[in-house]
C-alpha cells in the first residue's frame, strides 16, 4: 500500500481541530504548538501524587497493535488511563488475524464494542489512514506507527523533548543519525522540525540506508558522521532496524558501529550542551556507546516521560475534535 | 446599571477576608487563583492585604471541566502551579466571576487530587447569583443580577476593569 501524504483534510474537522492523528504531514505549525503546549500541562499532572484527570471518563480507548511494541503500547495505555478512559489492548498479531480475520472485520468488531478511539500500530504504511478513511470515520484514529511511513506521536514527543531542553526551534541544528531508510521516526521528525521552523536539519547515515530523494524534506545529507555532527545542538539516534532489513544493506553491525556509532569522542564535535535522543529500544554497541546512552548529554529516559504527556494531549485533542465535529454536523442538519 | 470598580471591591474584600479568617482562627492561609481572572484578583487582593510577596498558586481547571463532551478541550490550557503543600492547609480560592459554580466544582476536584486541605475559603469578585450548583462564596465583592443574555468579563491584569457583554452580539464566549 502506498501512503497518500495529503492527510490534512482527513485528520482535521471542519473547524480545523484534530480529529484523527495519522501523520504530521500537512499539519500547521499552530496545531503542533498546541499539542506541545497541552502536553506541557499534562506533564505537570504526571508529577502529582494523583496522576489522573477526569477528561475522558466514560470513553473507551482501544489499542490495536498489529505489530509488537512495548514502550509505545504501555505509554499509550498509561496516557489513556491518566485521562480516566477505559482501555483495552489487543495484540492482534497473536489473535484474530492468525485465524484469518481481515483488518476490516477486526475493526468493525471493535467498533461494535463502542470504542471511542483506536490507537493503531501496523507494519503496513498507510494502515491507520486506511482505517480512518474507510473503516470507522466516527472513531478517532491515532497512528501508533505504520510501516516505514509515520510515527507522529514519537515525532511530537521528540519535539517536546527538544523544546523543553532547548527552549525553541528557531536557532537549532538537529542531526538525525543512522537507519533513515527504514525509520518512520526519522520521517515524522523531519516533518515536525521543518514545520516548527528548525533552520538546520541534517540526516546522517550510510548511502544504502538513506532513501532516494530525501532532500525533498529540506534536509542536508551527510554520509560522514563527524562532519554531520559538527556544532549540532541535538543528536537524534535511530535504532538499526534489523527486522526490517532485507538484502545486503550493511556489511556488518561492527562496521556500522565503527562508522556511525555515537561514541563519546564523536559527540565531542557537537555543541558542549548538545542533547542526545533515541526513540528506543537502544542497541548498545550498535548505534550508540553505553557511556553516551547513560551520560550527561542523554535525555533518552526523559523522552519516555514526555511521551506519556504527548499521548495524553493527542488523545484528548482528537476526542475533543470528534465531539465538536458531531455537534457541528448536528447543528447543520437542523 | 453601571458596573462596580474592581479596585474598590477588592479593598472591601480584603477587610472582609481578614475578618473571615480571624473568625475561623486561620493564620497562614495559602492563596490560589483560578486562571486567568482569578489570578489577577488574587494578586490585587494580596497587594491590598500587604502580602504581595506571599506565594500564589495558580489553577487551570481545563482538565476537570464538566463540559468537555460538549465543548472539548480549551485550546490554551496551561499547567497548574501550586508552589506549596495542599495536604492539611487552609486554602483561599479566588475567582473573578461566580456564575454557575461549575468552575469552582472543577477547581475543588483538582485541588483534592493534590491532597486533602484543612479548609477552602471561596473568594469571588462578583457573584452573578445564577446558582446552578450549591456553591456560595465566603467573601464576595458584589452580587449582581443580569438578564439571561448578559455576561460580565474581567479585563486585566492592570488596571482591573469589568465589562458587560451581550451574548446576542458577542459570539466568542
Amino acid at each position: 500500500m502506498t501512503p497518500i501524504d495529503a492527510k490534512r483534510p482527513l485528520q482535521l474537522n471542519d473547524q480545523g481541530q484534530l480529529r484523527h492523528f495519522l501523520s504530521l504531514d500537512g499539519l500547521p505549525r499552530e496545531l503542533l504548538t498546541e499539542i506541545l503546549d497541552t502536553a506541557d500541562s499534562f506533564l505537570e499532572v504526571g508529577a502529582r501524587a494523583v496522576k489522573k484527570v477526569p477528561l475522558l471518563r466514560g470513553k473507551t480507548v482501544c489499542n490495536v497493535f498489529f505489530e509488537n511494541s512495548t514502550r509505545t503500547r504501555t505509554t499509550f495505555e498509561l496516557a489513556a488511563q491518566r485521562l480516566s478512559a477505559d482501555v483495552i489492548t489487543l495484540n492482534v498479531s497473536t489473535s484474530s488475524t492468525s485465524k484469518g480475520e481481515t483488518l476490516f472485520d477486526t475493526l468493525r468488531n471493535l467498533e461494535a464494542m463502542a470504542a471511542d478511539m483506536f490507537v493503531v500500530r501496523h507494519a503496513d504504511s498507510g494502515a491507520a489512514h486506511f482505517i480512518a478513511e474507510h473503516v470507522c470515520p466516527e472513531v478517532a484514529i491515532i497512528n501508533g506507527g505504520d510501516g516505514r511511513h509515520a510515527h507522529p506521536t514519537q515525532g511530537m514527543l521528540d519535539m517536546l523533548t527538544i523544546r523543553r531542553h532547548k527552549g525553541s526551534f528557531e536557532n537549532l541544528s538537529v542531526a538525525i543519525v543512522g537507519d533513515i531508510l527504514h525509520s518512520r521516526v526519522a520521517r515524522s521528525n523531519m516533518l515536525a522540525l521543518k514545520t516548527l521552523g528548525c533552520p538546520d536539519i541534517r540526516v546522517i547515515g550510510p548511502k544504502t540506508l538513506l532513501p532516494v530523494g530525501i532532500e525533498q524534506y529540506g534536509v542536508k545529507v551527510y554520509t560522514d558522521l563527524e562532519q554531520g555532527l559538527k556544532d549540532v545542538d541535538v543528536v537524534i539516534m535511530l535504532r538499526l532496524q534489523r527486522e526490517r532489513m532485507q538484502g545486503g544493506l550493511l556489511p556488518s553491525e561492527g562496521e556500522f558501529y565503527r562508522l556511525f556509532g555515537l561514541t563519546t569522542a564523536r559527540l565531542a564535535g557537537a555543541k558542549p550542551d548538545a542533547i542526545v535522543m533515541h526513540p528506543g529500544p537502544i542497541n548498545r554497541g550498535v548505534e550508540i556507546e553505553s557511556a553516551v546512552a547513560d551520560g550527561a548529554h542523554s535525555v533518552i529516559l526523559n523522552q519516555v516521560t514526555y511521551g506519556i504527556a504527548v499521548r495524553m494531549a493527542v488523545l484528548s485533542m482528537a476526542m475533543s475534535g470528534q465531539t465538536a465535529q458531531r455537534q457541528f454536523e448536528q447543528e447543520n442538519a437542523q | 446599571m453601571s458596573l462596580p470598580n474592581p479596585a474598590e471591591l477588592i479593598r472591601q474584600m480584603a477587610s472582609d477576608l481578614q475578618a473571615h479568617l480571624a473568625r475561623r482562627n486561620i493564620t497562614e492561609p495559602r492563596y490560589i487563583g483560578i486562571r486567568t481572572g482569578g489570578v489577577w484578583v488574587a494578586q490585587a487582593l494580596l497587594e491590598a492585604l500587604g502580602q504581595q510577596d506571599a506565594a500564589l498558586g495558580t489553577l487551570d481547571v481545563s482538565f476537570y471541566r464538566d463540559d468537555f463532551s460538549q465543548n472539548g478541550l480549551h485550546p490554551q490550557v496551561r499547567p497548574s502551579e501550586l508552589p506549596f503543600e495542599i495536604e492539611g492547609q487552609h486554602l483561599v480560592l479566588v475567582d473573578d466571576v461566580l456564575m454557575s459554580g461549575r468552575t469552582i466544582r472543577a477547581a475543588l476536584n483538582e485541588l483534592f487530587d493534590y491532597g486533602r486541605p484543612a479548609s477552602v475559603t471561596l473568594v469571588c469578585l462578583l457573584d452573578l447569583d445564577a446558582g446552578e450548583l450549591p456553591i456560595r462564596p465566603n467573601v464576595v465583592g458584589a452580587t449582581l443580577s443580569l438578564a439571561a443574555h448578559e455576561r460580565v468579563k474581567l479585563l486585566g491584569p492592570a488596571p482591573l476593569a469589568l465589562e458587560r457583554q451581550d451574548l446576542a452580539t458577542v459570539s466568542a464566549l
